[in-house]
């Protein structure tokens, strides 16, 4: 019972995706259908502590962390190529915020703190690195979440004399309705952003760096603004998130594992598309909760199968599939008539 | 005096290991173009491979390099002429075609070391061979030590004779250059780009022979060898094989250096190094 609840809900979070993606287009025919299905959707969402198991909501918290993660990974990289393993990074400067601060300022304040503190690195790293290109700001954004989590390791253990920190705990339905307004916060951003010159000019800069520099677009200052854009939502992601989890140490927090999962998940689901992210990491994040616990091996195994069988087959994933299977069924219609 | 001496030997000893493991992964991605996340798992391959072979069969490690090689070289060219050579040809262009192909090594990577934790599971395995000491200079050495770095310069010695004297070599060098025209002087560049792809997975194979002499195995080892070869290579200049051999010993006598005076800051010297290296000379040592 409680599974159906968590699907249903996971329906209404990537119909949220679908219908930003179906107002930036021109296409404007049915929009007062879909706009009132957006509100019976948030509905929805916004209950489900009234009326779902403990359970279901813990289980749609942990979506949505995937869903934030993911959507503003590939609202940067998506557009413009540049592939960030930082996530982790951005992710765990809010956890640690959280771990520091927890106790002294309310909730809000700490999880808007950490978003602010993980723009503020963005902006430094962005800075500094953004003019490196293709593989060596992979490299770059690998090696940075290592340098900071065997740094802060060292610190930790040389001057507070202990490993890992205890986080203030916070109810579970506080924690699903604060996740909740940073998911719907990234998608307003992120029409914001597609919609404004910024969308325009981080595609251009995908397409043709030079080409976009020429023709007067400040390259750097838009792919850093942006970058760090994205990190302020993983960075209050991290700082929500941890307040579940009440005990952490550099390793979990700085996990690199929540930077690669990101790009799994956007690739899988179909980068070409605004809510393919989305779908993606719906589907990703609902297994990992189901199988991860009992079958690790097994799990981690299909991921990866899956994640070559999608690079070599489904270039565009998912949402490429379902647009394949479209295009196919309305022409048979077409043929028929 | 005697004591930087000792810290300069250890870090020898332990860069003939890093330089090795680099060499491979450096191939891989200056020839094959493929920045290979999987690299660390047929590192872990051939150790616990290895682990098994003395443990179960008996049979001697020196022996197992024999075995892990070849059997790592065959899978290194299957995977690439299978996987990568369908990237390679619905990739439109090089910058594309190396996002991708990291991307599905890493996949690869969880199948390998997922497929490794069913087959092995996680305990740590080690296994003593080959405890003699040997005396450098008045300090004390593991002889299995200097069996690793023995094979690591030996390999390295090997494989650039074969680079500068064979015809295959000479193929891989132009390959390296400009595949295209190397296609168009009559190389037959996808067998060149398997046979350098398979080189570099059969060099990590012989890595992790020789890492678990000395040190304890799992399954989960991959990920940290993985980190080491990035590191060095980036050193070393990316793509650049002999700056990966350099880089290999350079690192090595760093961190030896670094875990002689603090050893809490071995593996953040390391990363630091890879970071500023990339901001200020993201060439490395010997890259064009």
């Amino acid at each position: 019972m409680s599974d159906l609840m968590v699907i249903i809900n996971m329906l209404a979070l990537v119909y949220l995706g679908w219908f930003v993606e179906r107002s930036l287009q021109k296409n404007k025919s049915k929009m007062w259908l879909f706009s009132g299905l957006v509100v019976v959707m948030l509905v929805i969402l916004f209950t489900l502590p009234n009326y779902g198991p403990t359970y279901s909501y813990i289980m749609v918290t942990t979506i949505l962390m995937y869903l934030v993660l993911t959507v503003s990974w590939a609202l940067f990289s998506g557009p413009t190529g540049y592939i960030s393993l930082a996530p982790a990074a951005f992710f765990g400067v809010g956890i640690y915020t959280s771990a520091v601060l927890g106790k002294d300022i309310p909730l809000l304040a700490v999880v808007l703190l950490g978003g602010i503190l993980s723009f503020v690195l963005a902006m430094i790293v962005g800075a500094l690195t953004l003019r490196l290109k293709g593989t060596y700001f992979i490299m770059f954004t690998f090696g940075l979440v290592l340098l900071i989590t065997n740094l802060l390791l060292w610190y930790e253990i040389k001057f507070t004399g202990t490993r890992g920190r205890f986080v203030v705990a916070a109810g579970n339905d506080t924690i699903y309705y604060v996740m909740l307004g940073i998911f719907i916060l990234l998608l307003i951003t992120a029409f914001i952003i597609k919609r404004s010159k910024f969308g325009l000019a981080l595609q251009s800069i995908g397409q043709n760096e030079e080409a976009a520099a020429h023709m007067g677009i400040n390259v750097t200052g838009v792919k850093v603004i942006v970058f760090a854009i994205t990190a302020f939502f993983m960075g209050m992601a991290g700082a929500i998130m941890t307040m579940k989890w009440t005990y952490i140490d550099p390793y979990s927090a700085f996990d690199l594992f929540r930077s690669f999962l990101p790009v799994l998940m956007a690739i899988f689901g179909g980068m070409r598309y605004f809510y393919g992210p989305v779908l993606g990491s719906v589907i990703f994040a609902y297994l990992e909760e189901k199988l991860l616990t009992e079958f690790p091996y097994v799990y981690k195994l299909a991921f990866g199968i899956v994640l070559i069988a999608v690079i070599l087959y489904l270039p565009d994933g998912l949402a490429g599939l379902v647009d394949k299977i479209r295009a196919r069924i309305a022409r048979k219609k077409n043929a028929l008539t | 005096m005697e004591k930087f001496l000792d810290v300069v030997i250890a870090g020898l000893l332990l860069g003939g290991l890093y330089a090795l493991i680099a060499m491979g992964m450096s191939l891989q991605y200056g020839v094959a173009r493929v920045l290979n996340l999987a690299h660390g798992e047929f590192i872990m391959l051939g150790a616990l491979s290895t682990w098994t072979l003395y443990t179960v069969f008996d049979i001697s490690p020196l022996i197992a390099v024999a075995i892990c090689g070849p059997i790592t070289f065959v899978l290194g060219f299957l995977i690439h002429r299978t996987m990568f050579r369908k990237l390679l040809s619905s990739s439109t262009n090089q910058g594309i075609f190396e996002s991708t192909s990291m991307l599905a090594s890493f996949g690869l990577m969880y199948v390998i070391s997922n497929l490794a934790f069913m087959a092995w599971g996680p305990e740590i395995r080690g296994y003593s061979y080959l405890m003699d000491t040997v005396s450098i200079g008045g300090a004390l050495f593991g002889a299995r030590r200097l069996v690793t770095l023995g094979f690591a310069l030996a390999i390295g010695v090997a494989f650039y004779i074969f680079l500068s004297r064979t015809k295959i070599g000479k193929a891989i060098r132009a390959a390296a250059q400009d595949p295209a025209t190397a296609g168009l002087m009559g190389v037959n560049i996808n067998m060149v780009l398997a046979i350098c792809f398979g080189l570099g997975a059969a060099m990590a194979g012989i890595a992790g022979v020789l890492v678990s002499m000395c040190y304890p195995v799992n399954a989960a080892m991959g990920i940290e060898y993985l980190t080491v070869a990035i590191i060095v290579v980036v050193l070393g200049g990316l793509g650049s094989i002999p700056g990966s051999f350099i880089g290999g010993f350079l690192l090595g006598i760093i961190g030896s250096i670094v875990s002689f005076i603090e050893p809490g800051l071995t593996v953040v010297a390391y990363y630091a190094i890879f970071v500023i290296l990339l901001l200020v000379r993201p060439k490395g040592l010997l890259g064009k």
